[in-house]
């Protein structure tokens, strides 16, 4: 898996191969282990190597392929908490409205600027803090799906304050 | 030399499936048939040195190893499959001997053929919908309000925008892909949604929103994927794989000989 971030992906995009004769676009690797590993009948041979017990190959590859079902048998369900992937959004709801509330009272000018600075510091430390995602995943490789709060947020963060210039604007 | 085991790549349904000569096995082997009634499983021995419970254990944590056989696995069932009704079994299912799989042939042949008959005459195909998140959820730019206003205060909006933008797009590509399955599904003898593909095993970074799996009658394939190309565009992308043996519509858990004894 030291390759991942090389290559953006574990495995090269296509190898080809497929279904020949197919129409669709030639299958990749990834297709392919998503069927060879999840699908399809289920015996257990007299060789008895069972792929849920295989270490790595439960925490690297069973994440990545688990179907539903299984995943959920193994404990595996954090993609029912990712509002990316379950559309539900409750998170974002939540600091949705937390937010429109502040910007109404930052608008009436009921805050006063140091109020302001750190409900937005206390802000900005939630939405760190709650950033918790599947150990395969770093920020490097994934911007976007690990941190909805992500770039267009560090890129409008303002920059520190003196602390003696916070207590005047206090 | 070294002990031999048989390694099972798929049950077909109905005579004259003689071996794929071209296409080798997982070790490189040719791969043979184990017939019993109307029922033929494809088989290839395999060296217990590499293929015992031990080795196998190592070796499946070499991502490399497990990409290389699900590819020689892929591979036979694919040359099966376009000759027979196929039922492609799971990747390193290994037998002590052939006769241990006419065995199962003839224990679970009520299951196989329940299974094959299912999808007899059809193929599977497999549709992704993938969503940009940059283009799909980027929030409106350059405002004339923001110079005005107080850094904190254009912090909140612009943050709440974002969100509601992103939310926004998230919710618009999430009901495209519903009506994208739904549509397929309905040229489709059975259909499957698959969870999304983990960005790190796609490669890709745009969000995933449809996986789906659709098994299609084979004289109304080129129906189908006429209906995939009428859904592209409209601000998704929409892959289209296949035709695939059917992995999707054969699921069944047969379990292990000891559990069957318990029965």
């Amino acid at each position: 898996m030291a390759d991942v971030a090389r290559t953006g992906g574990v495995f090269p995009r296509a190898y080809g191969g497929g279904a020949a004769g197919g129409r669709g676009e030639p299958a990749n690797l990834a297709d392919i282990l998503e069927r060879v590993l999840d699908r399809g009948v289920v015996i257990v041979g007299d060789i008895r190597v069972n792929l849920l017990d295989v270490e790595l190959l439960t925490i690297k590859l069973r994440l990545l392929i688990a179907s539903v079902d299984t995943a959920r048998e193994l404990g595996i369900d954090w993609w029912e908490h990712d509002p990316w992937l379950t559309g539900k959004s409750r998170d974002l709801v939540e600091e949705n409205r937390r937010l429109r509330r502040r910007l109404a009272a930052a608008e009436e000018g009921r805050l006063t600027g140091a109020e302001e600075r750190r409900l937005t510091r206390a802000e900005e430390g939630r939405a760190i803090g709650a950033e918790e995602r599947p150990p395969a995943r770093t920020e490097e490789e994934r911007p976007e799906r690990r941190s909805p709060r992500g770039a267009d947020e560090r890129g409008v963060r303002r920059p520190a304050r003196e602390p003696g210039e916070e207590r005047r604007g206090g | 030399m070294a002990e031999v085991g048989t390694y099972l790549y798929a049950i077909t349904l109905g005579a004259g499936g003689a071996p794929p000569a071209d296409v080798p096995g997982v070790a490189g082997a040719p791969v043979r048939t184990v017939t019993h009634d109307d029922l033929v499983a494809y088989v290839s021995p395999v060296p217990l040195d590499r293929f015992g419970e031990e080795p196998l254990r190592r070796s499946l944590e070499d991502l490399d190893w497990v990409g290389e056989t699900a590819r020689a696995h892929h591979r036979v069932v694919e040359a099966v499959a376009g000759r027979a009704p196929t039922a492609p079994v799971r990747l390193v299912t290994i037998y002590s001997s052939e006769d241990q799989v006419r065995d199962l042939l003839h224990r679970r042949r009520d299951d196989f053929a329940a299974v094959l008959a299912r999808v007899a005459g059809r193929r599977e195909w497999g549709v992704k919908v993938y969503a940009n998140p940059v283009t799909a959820g980027s929030p409106a730019e350059g405002e004339g309000l923001a110079e005005a206003e107080k850094p904190g205060t254009a912090y909140l909006r612009r943050r709440r925008e974002s969100l509601r933008s992103r939310d926004e797009a998230w919710r618009a590509a999430a009901a495209h892909a519903e009506r994208v399955h739904a549509e397929l599904a309905a040229v489709a003898v059975a259909s499957r949604r698959h969870r999304p593909q983990d960005p790190q095993l796609s490669g890709r970074d745009d969000w995933m929103v449809l996986n789906g799996a659709y098994l299609v009658e084979e004289e109304r394939g080129e129906e189908f994927t006429a209906a995939v190309d009428a859904l592209r565009g409209q601000g998704v992308e929409v892959e289209l794989t296949g035709p695939w043996a059917p992995y999707s519509f054969t699921a069944m858990d047969l379990g292990t000989a000891d559990e069957e004894d318990a029965r």
